[in-house]
């Protein structure tokens, strides 16, 4: 076949994407009649949402994760709390865990955000934990030497030398946790994800719509948080990791 | 192993014979003592169906799947060798194995059926089961395909809220609501906001204007009435907790605007024509005692007793007589 005639056939493979592109630019009527949905207003009022759960989350997994990550890594105790943390944290499903939730305090943000955030802490208090730990031994003797006392040795030492891979940890928990919200429709907050899983208003388009949205987000958020790592790296560390 | 296979289900067709025949000549009286179906017809086996082989479909809920394993275990009953999936997702999941031949058939909603494979608006679904089978039927021709006459139960949206709370507002219809609904919180499926039979219905033909709209799962629908987050839930007609107790009532549609669900066996015509006329006559017999009160208990004996779906639907078949 010759790359003439299977044209067609690579163009209808675009197909679903123009739409899915018309479906944000300008929307639709709903598969089941009587409203129009998507366009910019709607996309843009769900993807705000989605991104103010996502930063909400991940801060409160990195407040209670973090500290605890560094602290076990530091005193070197606690291995097997973090790494069961976070094998089996990452098995949790999140539907289980909001309808449990459910129960107790009902569905809305808290639900949601508690969810999210456990499903953010295990990568990184595991990479804190690692981080913390692969930091060269005779760097930590000097620093003690000099009289730096705990705090003063994690802060000003071992968490400069951990940032790429504590950095790694909020990354990974930063892009599950923003891939992970489109299941907020299911307990109560619009994100991007109606578009996924009320399918049978949005149809197919939606759901493709949805899906690319989301991998867009999630692809700045994980270039943003590239940039704060660069940012945040020591000199010293970045030339030796260029060379 | 098919030899011993057929031997086992000569056997077996042997026992249900002598038993069926005992069981009309004797007891027919005692078999009303389940379901309120007294003249309920017993299957009978027919060995020339030993040879036809069924893949019964249903979605996977509750309700689709206790239905699955009643059609199943009854076209057994009536001698055919069945198997089942009851595992299909969506309602086009659904159809694309139904047009592949992975299954026989399943049960399927007629509003589902019109709205979404065969492209109708939702106003136009007709409330009455039968004009609606006859149009799904018109539709479906043209596949090939066929949906058997419709069941007893409707599964539709009901509005729903605490029997209390219900009591203390002094609502019973639908369009009682009139004037508190913008005091009162509403929670439905994601998709409830923009669905004719749901909130865009109650909002443009009841003119309700409710103080909130929260998408919530469905599996939740319950829990939020319970925890007071919601006072008003978007509910289905044949729920288990609709059955079980006095906790929850449901609102007249008196204007109609929620779509009736009964549900149609949607098959093949060659499949038909290869099955026989036992294969649609069976499964039109043993869903004549599924009211929406039958389906409600089914569905409670499942998701609130935790017994098997297959445990629930023998039981079904041998209370109202199908089987014995």
């Amino acid at each position: 076949m010759s790359i003439l005639e299977s044209l067609p056939q690579t163009l209808a493979l675009f197909g679903p994407f123009t739409d899915a592109f018309d479906f944000v630019v300008s929307g639709r009527e709903a598969q089941t009649g009587g409203v129009q949905v998507g366009g910019p207003g709607q996309v843009l009022d769900l993807a705000t949402t989605q991104l103010e759960v996502t930063l909400l989350a991940l801060t409160v997994a990195i407040v209670l994760a973090l500290p605890l990550g560094l602290a076990l890594g530091h005193f070197g105790r606690g291995e097997f709390l973090a790494v069961s943390i976070g094998n089996g944290g990452r098995a949790i499903p999140e539907l289980a865990l909001i309808a449990l939730m459910a129960a107790a305090i009902g569905v809305g943000m808290v639900n949601l955000v508690v969810a999210l955030a456990i499903l953010g802490i295990p990568p990184i208090l595991t990479n804190a934990y690692v981080g913390i730990r692969q930091v060269d031994r005779s760097v930590v003797e000097a620093a003690r030497g000099m009289g730096m006392g705990n705090l003063a040795t994690i802060l000003r030492v071992e968490l400069p030398l951990a940032v790429p891979l504590v950095m790694g940890g909020i990354r990974t928990s930063a892009i599950n946790i923003v891939a992970t919200a489109t299941i907020a429709p299911l307990a109560g907050i619009l994100t991007l994800g109606d578009f996924i899983i009320a399918r049978n208003v949005y149809g197919d388009t939606g759901v493709l719509a949805g899906a690319v949205l989301v991998a867009l987000m999630a692809l700045t958020i994980e270039a943003t948080l590239a940039a704060v790592q660069w940012g945040l790296t020591p000199r010293a560390l970045k030339s030796g990791r260029a060379t | 192993m098919p030899a011993m296979k057929k031997w086992l289900l000569a056997l077996a067709g042997v026992f249900a014979l002598t038993f069926g025949l005992a069981a009309c000549s004797g007891d027919s009286s005692e078999s009303g003592s389940g379901d309120g179906t007294a003249e309920a017809e017993l299957i009978q086996n027919n060995d020339a169906n030993g040879d036809v082989k069924l893949t019964i479909g249903s979605k996977n809920f509750t309700e689709q799947i206790v239905l699955g394993e009643i059609y199943a275990q009854a076209l057994e009953a009536a001698g055919y060798e069945v198997k089942t999936d009851l595992n299909l997702g969506s309602e086009t999941v659904a159809l694309q194995s139904l047009e592949a031949d992975e299954i026989s058939g399943y049960p399927e909603y007629i509003s589902t059926a019109l709205t979404s494979f065969f492209g109708k608006d939702p106003e136009a679904v007709p409330g009455d089961p039968e004009e609606g089978a006859s149009q799904v039927n018109a539709e479906a021709s043209k596949k090939g395909l066929v949906a058997l006459a419709p069941t007893p139960f409707s599964s539709a949206n009901a509005v729903g809220l605490l029997s209390e709370r219900a009591e203390e507002l002094g609502v019973e219809k639908i369009s009682d609501l009139e004037g508190v609904s913008e005091e009162l919180a509403l929670y439905g499926s994601p998709e409830c906001r923009q669905r004719i039979d749901c909130l865009l219905g109650l909002q443009e033909n009841y003119g309700l204007d409710f103080k909130s709209f929260t998408p919530v799962d469905i599996g939740l629908r319950y829990e939020v009435l319970d925890k007071g987050q919601a006072d008003v839930s978007i509910l289905f007609t044949t729920d288990a907790n609709l059955g079980a107790s006095d906790k929850y009532t449901t609102l007249e549609d008196d204007l109609g605007v929620l779509p009736s669900g009964n549900v149609v066996f949607m098959t093949k015509e060659t499949t038909i024509e290869e099955a026989g006329p036992d294969y649609p006559a069976t499964i039109e017999l043993v869903q004549g005692g599924l009211t929406e009160e039958v389906m409600q208990e089914l569905s409670a004996r499942v998701d609130l007793d935790k017994e098997k779906p297959a445990d629930v639907a023998s039981a079904y078949l041998q209370d109202a007589g199908y089987t014995e």
